[in-house]
């Protein structure tokens, strides 16, 4: 499958506080209205503007901070096809495969906001149609594959009647 | 071989030796999740038709991020989580009883055990010699149900601690200095192993402090080896049959080596909007505070009242500073009650609020104003963390909150101890 998309470009060090804030603890049992929050302080156009498809684009350690796994599932639920960033704080990464949300490991640093990507993640490939650039993206370690193309942890356990490493 | 303790705690728990860099199933001795992250594992779990506990003793549902509930979303949240608790048989702890990793030190956390929370400071009780990290929801109602996950078994960096403590300084300094070093990222997916000559003297409080903020480095878990200062700590939470000698082996291999020469260290303070962001409190000395938060996991256990009770006893809190003062437990509210350091906090003109994470997560308690600073001794600092965006939040050690709440600006604890 490719993903098709825009990008929205953020810096560095984006924490799970920007993406899904604690002043909106009270909806975490709301995603769809959680949902409306999503990065609203690191962009607070962002969840006005983004649209099924476009990319999360950022620089280092991205989602680092606390473990709420609301903060993948929002930026899912906002139809975000996948985030890109050069590195990714463990438990955000984890997360992230766990709800079934590719989190991409490659290069950002050419990507510009507005420009249009397409992610191939079964061969590995991001090309910026915009700068006509392609770029071999980091692969995930097999377990993590497997789960995310299983839509996600439980999904994958349903399937394999329990947790496998190797199927 | 030898093994990194990070690799010798996955062994047991996987059956097998396994070293860093591999993938491995592994048996989870303990579950924790909050409140605002306990609803999200019981919907996965009711989700994925698996509502069941594989080991109810070693799970528990704290009620501490937004305890007492300041809304009735919150208040139903409470509720689901009572009622999964009374259906699977496993723990829940009350609004009231204080925050999780506290209480896991407290009641629970064993040397060797494997410990994941649905918090990110899980990590803390790698204070105690045990594996513990912190996962998201899924993960952690996959523990729940199966009494298993899969983990990559990490690389360690040593930290090695040497010399003593100089007067001023703390185990906040030494944490904060280090991540001030290596980075917010500098330790992401590895283990941070504190070793040295210095370890032995660190008391259990001062472990945790630094164990808790492990992750504010990237780090998967922060561990301390278990010797004499953990069967005492064990031995005095009534718990000292839980005890067993842990440590890595002499010819483990690491992948960084750091050394830390705790004499060397200076007050520091981290700066908004991030926890790397960090200067010497001298540097930063001066700056306008409006609110000092003290508590946390990080620094709200009796030795970090007691540093704080010595410093504003008898003296009163600037008139433009709101002191909030949180015991991390209630065991650590009632010995900070009957030796009086409540009633030095109170008579300063500060509030003490019940256990729990109070304003930390900004969700109640303390929520700041367009502009208004806040120093902390809890481990976060990123913008809108308490509440609002706008605010800015600097974070120490308790001596430094303490003398900044006396002067109303960031002021070096040096100056203000006898």
């Amino acid at each position: 499958m490719i993903r098709k998309g825009r990008a929205f470009k953020f810096g560095d060090d984006v924490s799970t506080d920007a993406i899904a804030p604690g002043r909106y603890f009270h909806l975490r049992s709301n995603l769809p209205e959680l949902a409306k929050h999503v990065l609203e302080d690191a962009d607070p156009q962002f969840a006005s503007q983004v649209r099924p498809g476009d990319f999360v684009v950022a620089g280092r350690n991205f989602g680092l901070g606390s473990s709420r796994e609301h903060a993948p599932t929002i930026i899912k639920l906002a139809g975000v096809s996948a985030v890109l960033a050069e590195s990714f704080a463990r438990i955000f990464f984890r997360n992230a495969i766990n709800v079934g949300l590719p989190a991409v490991i490659c290069d950002t640093g050419s990507i510009q906001a507005g420009d249009e990507l397409e992610l191939d993640l079964e061969a590995g490939e991001l090309v910026n149609v915009t700068r006509g650039e392609r770029q071999r993206v980091t692969p995930l370690p097999p377990v993590m594959l497997a789960i995310l193309e299983d839509g996600g942890l439980l999904e994958h356990i349903k399937k394999h009647g329990g947790l496998k490493l190797e199927v | 071989m030898g093994q990194t303790l990070a690799e010798q705690l996955l062994s047991r728990a996987a059956g097998h030796a396994v070293a860093a860099g591999e993938i491995t199933l592994a048996r989870v001795d303990r579950c924790l999740t909050q409140d605002g992250t306990g609803p999200l594992a019981v919907r996965r779990l009711e989700e994925a038709g698996m509502v069941q506990a594989a080991n109810p003793a070693g799970t528990v549902l704290y009620l501490d991020h937004a305890a007492p509930s300041p809304r009735r979303e919150l208040s139903n949240d409470h509720m689901l989580l009572r009622e999964f608790a009374a259906r699977v048989g496993c723990r829940l702890s009350e609004v009231g009883e204080g925050v999780c990793h506290q209480l896991m030190a407290e009641d629970h956390a064993a040397p060797g055990e494997v410990i994941i929370g649905a918090d990110s400071h899980t990590c803390t009780a790698g204070a105690l010699g045990a594996f513990a990290t912190g996962m998201g929801s899924t993960d952690v109602a996959v523990g729940i149900a199966l009494g298993m996950n899969w983990f990559r078994v990490p690389e360690s960096f040593r930290v090695e601690l040497s010399g003593e403590f100089s007067r001023g300084v703390y185990a906040k300094d030494v944490i904060l200095a280090l991540i001030g070093q290596i980075g917010a990222d500098g330790a992401t997916y590895k283990a941070l192993e504190f070793g040295g000559p210095a370890v032995s003297r660190l008391a259990m409080d001062e472990r945790l402090t630094m164990a808790n903020m492990a992750v504010e480095a990237g780090a998967k878990v922060g561990l301390f080896p278990s010797d004499q200062e953990t069967r005492r700590y064990l031995t005095e939470q009534g718990r000292g049959d839980a005890w067993q000698p842990l440590a890595a082996d002499t010819d483990a291999t690491y992948e960084r080596v750091l050394r830390v020469d705790l004499g060397e260290l200076e007050p520091v303070v981290a700066c908004p909007h991030t926890v790397d962001n960090i200067s010497l409190v001298q540097d930063v000395a001066g700056t306008p505070i409006q609110q000092v938060f003290i508590g946390s996991c990080t620094n709200g256990r009796i030795s970090d009242l007691e540093v704080a009770a010595e410093i504003l006893r008898g003296r009163r809190v600037h008139s433009g500073t709101r002191l909030i003062v949180v015991p991390a437990s209630r065991r650590v509210y009632l010995e900070a009650l009957d030796r009086g350091f409540l009633r030095i906090f109170v008579e300063a003109g500060g509030m003490v609020l019940a256990p729990g994470c109070g304003p930390c997560v900004g969700v109640h308690e303390g929520i700041l104003g367009d502009g208004e600073a806040s120093f902390n001794t809890s481990n976060r600092n990123f913008k809108g963390r308490l509440g609002n965006p706008e605010a800015f939040i600097y974070l120490g050690s308790p001596a430094t909150a303490a003398a900044t709440a006396l002067r109303g600006r960031i002021t070096d604890p040096r100056e203000v101890l006898e």
